[in-house]
């Protein structure tokens, strides 16, 4: 029986792994061993009697193998098989050498040898499937080994390419903050650009309204000059009289109206220095420094050029103007041409309202509208009991729907037709007024009229 | 002769009382002034028949303009002479006054000789119409 153990032996090492990686030239030999073992098993078992040199040399082939296992690198695979065979290799050994000693003895102990024989291939196929459990679990072990090494390298890459992409996000992020940051810049500098072209058009507004104010003036200048070197004629003529003839009486009323008239000369003439004074000042880049104003004389100023302003652009424009000055308001500090902006702003819109709404009626040729826009001045109290200055701008024209109400503040947003405001009038008036620590409030009744409210610090 | 000066500027009327003093003085001409459309309006109404027969009216005043104002004395009182006196010599203006029936479109300042030759034509007009 020794052989059938050679044939499993030189088959599994043949089989192995380690010899098909490391020992490929072995293979060839393991199998040689494998048929050879084959063969003489075969032989031993066709035999009636066992053959003692067969036994013999299966014996010595036996412990050769069990000695190369821990000697032989090449046959160390059968290693962890030496402890299931080797009881029935020395089993057998003993069972010769003692036949081969004491053949009585032998025949008398047999059944012992017998059984020993038995329990030595229990042993075997014991151990031999308990190895094969072990090795199975092992391999399942491997397999899940392997499998999370899989995963693990799955993840690595998944990570690697995340990190591309994270990379990439970046960058991509990076150039739109870098975008970003160039268009809040030209937005920027749109903005003040804009914002001196709102000027800039509230001063092209104004420049017709200017140029009639100061002819005004002008036209009373050169009149009241040319009717006083007329009256200094007639003066001559009465001086060149004797006697009776000369009217004395006469002659001293004309020298009194020749002093009027160089008293109305110099008012015509500060009166348009004033309105040169006021457009230089409205066009001049801010100096924000706030100076003493009688809001009454500003307010005045601005309704006039702005009603003058829109006659002479538009010649069906009409309205009427009101001022109720309240002259009791005492000076205040404020940046003229900020305030005087905010009050042609304001002026110009009431008087654009009255006309749409004058327009409209003429077309429907409805009862008669009055287009008035009124400008009150007065001294009011705040809620901490403080004075404040107080001027209220107010219209008879259309109203302001309540829809829209909280957007006439922002910048851009405009009624009037495309080109025709810039939008940024209010929202910078309300800017204006802010800044000066005051307040800008509307009311407005849909088809009634608005009316706009400054609040103004008295003191600083 | 009564002449009604309409204009919102005041110190018109002082102009024109040292301009036509002579006239004033020997009393060939009355100067009356209203300060506004309405105003002139009001006053043209006093009297039936009114007792001006020449109007000059600013066109350039606030509430009632200077064409409205013609348009209306036009329609009550036909008889009276209406001219117009306006900042601006532009050909809009100057034909709507002259389509709504004004007799003279001035231009500011005010070519005074111009102006006293036109009254004086009509004064001797006025004269030669009174029996």
């Amino acid at each position: 029986m020794d052989f059938l153990l050679l044939v499993f032996a030189f088959r599994y090492l043949q089989k192995h792994e380690q010899t098909k990686n490391l020992y490929p030239q072995w293979v060839d030999l393991f199998f040689k061993g494998f048929i050879a073992a084959l063969i003489l098993f075969i032989i031993e078992l066709t035999l009636d009697a066992p053959d003692v040199f067969l036994r013999w040399f299966a014996h010595v082939v036996n412990f050769a193998i069990v000695y190369a296992a821990f000697n032989r690198q090449e046959f160390s695979p059968i290693k962890v098989y030496v402890n299931a065979f080797l009881p029935i290799v020395v089993v057998y050994f003993v069972q010769d050498v003692t036949k081969l000693i004491s053949t009585e003895f032998y025949n008398s102990y047999e059944t012992w040898f017998d059984t020993a024989a038995l329990f030595a291939w229990i042993w075997l196929f014991a151990q031999y499937f308990i190895n094969r459990k072990q090795r199975k679990a092992l391999e399942m072990e491997r397999i899940k080994a392997a499998q999370q090494e899989l995963q693990f390298k799955q993840s690595e890459k998944l990570k690697d390419a995340l990190e591309i992409q994270v990379a990439e996000r970046t960058a991509e992020i990076t150039a739109q903050k870098e975008e970003l940051l160039k268009t809040l810049n030209e937005l920027k500098s749109t903005q003040s650009q804009l914002i001196h072209a709102e000027k800039m058009a509230s001063l092209g507004e104004l420049t017709a309204g200017i140029a009639h104010e100061i002819q005004n003036p002008l036209n009373f200048v050169n009149n009241f000059s040319e009717v006083s070197s007329e009256l200094i004629d007639e003066v001559e003529e009465e001086r060149a009289k004797t006697g009776d003839e000369r009217d004395e009486k006469l002659v001293s009323e004309i020298l009194a109206d020749l002093k009027d008239n160089l008293l109305k000369i110099n008012h015509h003439g500060k009166r348009a220095d004033a309105i040169v004074k006021g457009m230089l000042e409205h066009s001049r880049s801010n100096s924000g420094e706030k100076v003493l104003t009688d809001i009454n004389a500003l307010a005045d100023e601005y309704i006039r050029l702005s009603y003058h302003g829109l006659r002479a652009k538009d010649k069906s424009f009409n309205a009427d103007f009101k001022l109720n000055l309240d002259p009791e308001l005492p000076k205040i500090p404020v940046i003229p041409q900020d305030i005087g902006r905010v009050l042609l702003n304001l002026i110009n819109n009431a008087f654009y309202a009255v006309n749409e709404k004058a327009k409209e009626k003429a077309k429907e040729a409805q009862e008669a509208f009055q287009p008035v826009v009124t400008v009150t001045t007065s001294v009011s109290q705040n809620k901490s009991g403080l004075s404040e200055a107080l001027i209220v701008v107010q219209d008879n024209g259309h109203g302001i729907p309540d829809h829209i109400k909280d957007k006439i503040f922002q910048p851009f947003f405009t009624t009037k037709p495309t080109g025709a405001g810039t939008g940024l009038g209010l929202s910078l008036s309300y800017d204006i007024v802010n800044a000066h620590g005051g307040e800008l409030k509307i009311e407005s009744e849909p088809g009634e009229g608005s009316s706009f409210s400054i609040f103004l610090p008295i003191q600083e | 002769m009564n002449i009604l000066i309409v204009d919102d500027e005041t110190d018109v009327e002082i102009l024109f009382r040292q301009k036509f003093r002579k006239e004033i003085r020997s009393g060939a001409m009355t100067l009356n002034f209203a300060f506004s459309g309405q105003e002139a309006l009001d006053f043209l109404g006093q009297d039936n028949p009114p007792q001006v027969v020449y109007v000059f009216s600013d066109i350039n005043m606030p509430g009632m303009t200077g064409l409205e104002l013609l348009k209306r004395i036009k329609e009550r009182f036909p008889q009276i002479n209406v001219s117009m006196i306006s900042a601006y010599g532009d050909s809009e203006n100057y034909e709507k006054a002259i389509d709504s029936g004004a007799k003279e479109f001035f231009t500011k300042p005010i070519d005074f000789e111009y102006l006293k030759n036109e009254i004086a034509a009509l004064m001797n007009k006025h004269k030669s119409n009174k029996p």
